[in-house]
């Protein structure tokens, strides 16, 4: 396979607040295990399998790039050819990439967010950079629907289960095109579109069932440029990304150099593509209409444009982002469950995973779509549903696990009752205790019979 | 009772054809446009019976709903409604013969399509669905499909009033109109239902930005936007729509009230859909310019069948297609030298003299055109005599007119009824009238309507014409009786408008002459402008937060409309006030008022300073002196009697050198006068406790490192300051 001359850039984040109390210094973000693995993973190893294999990840904080670093020389040593790069905390992603900046020199440079789990090839994402030679290519996903967790037994109703919108995207009609993008706050607002886009294209498509997957193709040297000039900027989704939609018609960064290298035919295209499909389609053109009344040829070529692309995935691929516990929830089931060809691992007959050296007591059942990791011990007549447990946790009888996530190293007593919950690593649930839809920091203890509704728990 | 009987039926027994088919299709045909844009023609004639190729209009609008299945029109008349009544009761329409019956209602206080609507809505005749259109409309569309998707509708959701007919046609990147000559639409609707959700057609130019309320995105997942959709004024409604109009009496325009008034208002849950027609053809003369494209169109026969040379209307029998659009009735007289060029139509009994070039032009009947004349883009009517010589250019040449001898008419010319131009060039966008100007021209459209209307515009009836024509002939008329019917020339019988409203700067946009190719130069330099503009619109908007500090760069100030961001707007506003004070204010009230518009501009004391003292220098500087010794006489006065205020913004030693520095600023550039009195007023402000000793030895340290043109005014005072200077000391000695 020919090497793509692309870059990679990660933005594996740090330890972002939304996440408390699952994250600490010790599990920087990048390294919450998402089916027994580091949410991290899954993006190497999709970079990987598009044989993307220099990458840079940067991290916020510099303890944190120091185990994401350890981990990763550990896990891909002869895989992956990876920089790791710490930058302070609360840079922004812009800040992020202007600290890597300099050390890019390929033509296109690949930003993905290190908290994507996907299975969209990156790169479909790339080639469609490529053939359009656009300034930027976002990859736009089905937006989720949000999984409010499917309670019980009694199953997840289709009840209420709309996407959740993340984004309002504006698309050419052949939707190839990003033509606006509404992000954050905004998408709460009313929608306001530049009339001179709308005027170049005629049609704009405004979805909201749309959701910007945080992984960009740029053209490197317009990236480059951007952040030089604009040293105000501090976030792709919310900076640079709307600043080079908004000003595609009317390029200010320097799109040139690069393309005119690669192929004359390249540059024609891109300077008339928007025009292209902004060009005439009437039923009855006057023949004897002067040519210059209301054609387009009459434009002055002066004024530049430059190309926002996306791709979008299809509706059968997976993709989230863990940027939420709700969202890390969700993809933990999602990974183990619908989209199990994600996690790696080859499921049973049962639909679940159960590592050879767990040990299950008797009467003790574990339903599809479920996980239990090596070393992990289970008592008499548990139940465990739609959950995901760790390696080495030691859990007592009669303990009813449903719809959650337990670490490692977790100890549960007899009687315990776990319900949409999140207990992380290290933690002790002492007898009888119940939680409901609950996050439990890492080692924190939760003492004998106390019960615990929609609480995050952890040690002060 | 009818809809009702149809709605049962079609729901009870499937679709059976004969039950849904007992309700006869109306229509509702607005025979008036209720608008200025074909005036002055429109002042003799009403607009739906002006020749297109030679075919009153309401023709092509007629034969169109008959063509479609339509059993009923109800000809709405207003402006000219005589003429209208007295066209239709001698045309096809009215014989037992036709298959749709014609009738017209008559009403004289109507301003708008909304009272025209209310009109009808009071005679109660319509009794289903009817098709609402306006009788300028040329089209050859099927509705079938169009009727019969809004009949399932209208099963399915009895709220689902109104059918639109829209076609896709893009506006010019530059003038941002249609080549039917009007502006841009911006529509939204929803990509499935194709429920219109937005409609805006007469967008503020100088917003960038069109915003969609998210309401519209509450239900659905996606939108279309479009600019590249033509509304062609042919709606499919159903009978709620008259009622609606009747419960909002305020509803004039049919688009601009009642189209957004149910779309953003919601009145009822009320919709409104869109039918996009692909392949047939559908457009509203507007003004002059749709005027010209629907001409050629015809011509070119993209509205087959209405056509010139097909047998449509009953009148043009005898026409001939010649290659190239070329349409020549059979009895035409050219002479072997004349040349008619494409897409060009010379109707029966003209004549054409030798070498004419006639071309892209329509020649009505009865027309003698003589020799040497060449006429490119032009619309001429019939009884037209065009002497030899002449050159026409776009023009549009109504009945009766006489082009003397080598007249010439620049693009965009409107020749109305009877008009006589004697030898001279007419200029581009003239309108010329036998019927003067009205000159009350009032802002307020719908009082403009409500002029067309009135009795005087209906005096010229077909047979009145004939009659004052008579009376034109006799030269004495012209030649005498009013000096403005020589604007046309000698022996010119006519009143050249001046353009109402937005003036000749707009005229080109809705005339039939192209748009000139400066005009596009420049419009496409503005275009290529905006986006700057734009994007400081945008930015301005917090996108985010990092975004916030850029704008406030590039003067969010402006976007408040008070613009306080220069500190000279700032200097002439505490000016101001300080005025007010001297005509007996009390002083702390000014001090108030100062004070407010310190916080409003976002001010500091210092510069409130500095503006009070240039105030009170000025001051100082107008009343009447001879010498610099009046001078400092008048100044040290003022500064006198204005010191406390001065000295409420003298907090703090920086203020006061904020003061020293002004007055530097004022002695160098606003009143160079006081340059020589520099030191003698600085030493009676620091008499006067205004400055202090520190003050003016900081303000002395200051300048010692600055540029020697900076220290002229330091040096000036070098003995008071180290007067200064020793007096300290010699204080701190005491101490």
């Amino acid at each position: 396979m020919a090497r793509m001359d692309f870059e990679v850039v990660v933005l594996a984040g740090g330890t972002s607040r939304k996440l408390n109390p699952l994250v600490s210094q010790e599990v920087p973000k990048a390294l919450l295990p998402v089916a027994n693995r580091p949410v991290l993973s899954y993006v190497l190893e999709l970079l990987e399998a598009s044989n993307l294999k220099d990458l840079i990840v940067v991290v916020e904080g510099e303890d944190a790039a120091l185990r994401i670093g350890g981990w990763i020389s550990g896990a891909y040593v002869d895989r992956l050819h990876v920089e790791v790069a710490a930058v302070p905390e609360g840079v922004g992603t812009a800040g992020a990439l202007r600290a890597v900046a300099s050390y890019l020199t390929a033509n296109d440079v690949l930003i993905v967010s290190g908290d994507l789990v996907t299975d969209v090839p990156p790169g479909a994402v790339a080639a469609t950079h490529r053939r359009h030679s656009a300034v930027v290519t976002a990859l736009l996903c089905p937006a989720p629907v949000s999984g409010p967790s499917d309670t019980g037994t009694s199953g997840g109703k289709e009840k209420a289960k709309k996407p959740v919108r993340c984004n309002i995207v504006g698309l050419d009609p052949t939707r190839q095109y990003l033509l606006h993008m509404a992000t954050g706050a905004e998408v709460e607002k009313d929608i306001r579109v530049q009339k001179s886009i709308l005027r170049a294209v005629g049609q704009i498509e405004i979805r909201v069932d749309l959701m910007d997957a945080h992984m960009y193709a740029f053209k490197r040297s317009v990236l480059q440029d951007i952040l030089d000039q604009k040293d105000k900027f501090h976030s792709i989704r919310q900076d640079i990304l709307p600043y080079l939609i908004r000003t595609q018609l009317n390029s200010e960064v320097s799109d040139n150099g690069v393309i005119k290298s690669e192929s004359g035919m390249d540059n024609i295209s891109s300077q008339n593509d928007l025009r292209w499909l902004s060009q005439h389609r009437e039923i009855a053109p006057s023949a004897f209409q002067e040519p210059h009344a209301f054609g387009l040829k009459s434009l002055p070529d002066a004024r530049r444009t430059h190309k926002c692309c996306v791709y979008i995935a299809n509706e059968s691929k997976y993709c989230a982002r863990l940027n939420s516990i709700q969202a890390y929830s969700d993809i933990n089931r999602d990974v183990v469950g619908e989209a199990s060809h994600l996690s790696g691992y080859s499921f049973s007959a049962q639909n679940n995973i159960i590592h050879p050296s767990a040990e299950l007591g008797s009467k003790t059942t574990v339903g599809p779509q479920c996980m239990l990791a090596e070393g992990s011990k289970l008592g008499d007549k548990c139940s465990v549903k739609r959950s995901v447990i760790g390696r080495h946790c030691r859990i007592g009888s009669n303990v009813k696990i449903v719809n959650s996530i337990v670490m490692n190293h977790v100890t549960i007593e007899d009687g315990c009752s776990i319900q949409g919950s999140v207990v992380c690593s290290n933690v002790q649930l002492q007898e009888r205790v119940v939680l409901k839809d609950c996050q439990v920091g890492a080692g924190y203890v939760v003492t004998t019979g106390s019960e615990h509704k929609s609480e995050s728990l952890a040690r002060k | 009772m009818a809809q009702k009987r149809g709605q049962r039926g079609a729901s009870s027994s499937a679709d059976d054809p004969e039950v849904v088919a007992r309700v006869p299709l109306q229509a509702v045909l607005l025979a008036d446009s209720f608008n200025l844009m074909f005036r002055p023609i429109t002042l003799e004639r009403p607009k739906v019976l002006l020749p297109l190729v030679n075919v009153p209009m309401i023709e092509y609008t007629l034969a169109w709903l008959e063509s479609v299945g339509v059993e009923e029109v109800f000809v709405f008349c207003c402006a000219h409604s005589q003429q209208v009544k007295q066209y239709l009761n001698q045309s096809e329409w009215t014989k037992p013969a036709a298959r749709l019956s014609v009738t017209t209602i008559e009403s004289h206080d109507a301003i708008s399509a909304g009272d025209a609507l209310r009109v009808i809505y009071e005679k109660s005749v319509i009794r289903g669905d009817f098709v609402l259109i306006s009788g300028d409309t040329v089209s050859n569309m099927s509705l079938a499909q169009a009727l019969h998707e809004h009949k399932e509708r209208r099963k399915k959701d009895p709220l689902a009033i109104m059918t639109m007919i829209i076609k896709h046609s893009k506006p010019s990147n530059v003038t941002h109109q249609t080549r039917l000559g009007t502006d841009e639409v911006i529509m939204a609707f929803d990509p499935e239902t194709k429920e219109l959700l937005f409609y805006e057609d007469k967008a503020d130019p100088s917003q960038r930005v069109i915003s969609l309320d998210k309401i519209l995105l509450a239900d659905s997942p996606a939108l279309y936007m479009h600019n590249d959709k033509q509304d062609c004024y042919i709606d499919i409604c159903s009978p709620e729509v008259l009622s609606l109009f009747m419960d909002n009496f305020d509803y004039q325009h049919l688009r601009r009230h009642f189209i957004k008034g149910l779309l953003i208002d919601d009145i009822m849950g009320y919709k409104i859909f869109t039918y996009e027609i692909h392949s047939s053809y559908a457009a509203r003369i507007d003004n002059f310019r749709s005027y010209g494209t629907v001409s050629k169109d015809i011509m070119q026969s993209w509205t087959y069948p209405l056509v010139p040379n097909v047998k449509y209307f009953g009148c043009c029998s005898n026409m001939k297609l010649d290659r190239q659009g070329m349409f020549k009735a059979l009895d035409v007289v050219q002479s072997r030298s004349a040349q008619i060029g494409a897409v060009t139509l010379v109707g029966s009994g003209s004549t054409i003299g030798d070498h004419s070039v006639i071309s892209h032009s329509v020649i009505g009947q009865e027309c003698t055109i003589g020799r040497n004349v060449s006429i490119h883009g032009c619309y001429i009517w019939n009884n037209v005599i065009i002497e030899d010589d002449c050159k026409l250019n776009h023009a549009i040449v109504c009945d009766g007119v006489h082009l003397r001898t080598g007249v010439v008419l620049e693009p965009g010319v409107i020749l109305s009824f009877k008009v006589e131009v004697g030898q001279q060039i007419i200029p581009a966008y003239s309108k010329v009238s036998l019927l003067p100007q009205p000159s009350i021209q009032d802002s307020d459209e719908e009082l403009e309507y409500a002029d067309t209307n009135s009795g005087v515009i209906e005096s010229p009836s077909i047979t009145s014409m004939i009659s004052t024509r008579n009376a034109e002939l006799s030269s004495d008329y012209s030649a005498t009786e009013n000096s403005g019917l020589s604007e046309v020339g000698i022996l010119g019988v006519g009143y050249i408008w001046c353009s109402y409203e937005g003036g000749n700067d707009e005229e080109w946009r809705h005339s039939v002459a192209p748009i000139p190719a400066s005009k596009l130069a420049e419009l496409s330099h503005d275009d290529y402008e905006d986006p700057d503009v734009s994007y400081q619109e945008v930015n301005s908007t917090p996108v985010s937060g990092e975004m916030r500090p850029d704008s406030e760069i590039t003067g969010d100030d402006d976007a408040d409309g008070t613009d306080y961001g220069d500190s000279a707007d700032f200097d002439k506003e505490v000016e101001a006030t300080f005025q007010r004070a001297l005509t007996g204010v009390n002083q702390e009230n000014v001090i108030l008022e100062i004070n407010s518009l310190r916080l409003s501009c976002n001010k500091s004391h210092a510069d409130c300073a500095g503006a009070l003292f240039l105030s009170v220098i000025k001051l100082g500087l107008e009343a009447p002196h001879s010498s610099n010794g009046e001078l400092y006489q008048n100044t040290a006065k003022e500064i006198n009697r204005w010191k406390d205020i001065l000295k409420h913004y003298l907090k703090s030693v920086d203020e006061e050198i904020e003061i020293i520095l002004k007055f530097e600023e004022i002695c160098l550039e606003i009143a160079t006068e006081f340059s020589p009195l520099f030191s003698t007023i600085l030493s009676s402000l620091y008499e006067k406790d205004i400055l202090s000793e520190d003050a003016i030895l900081s303000w002395a340290s200051e300048k010692e490192g600055a540029d020697e043109s900076d220290k002229i005014f330091v040096k000036q005072s070098e003995r008071f300051i180290t007067w200064l200077k020793e007096a300290s000391e010699e204080d701190d000695e005491d101490d």
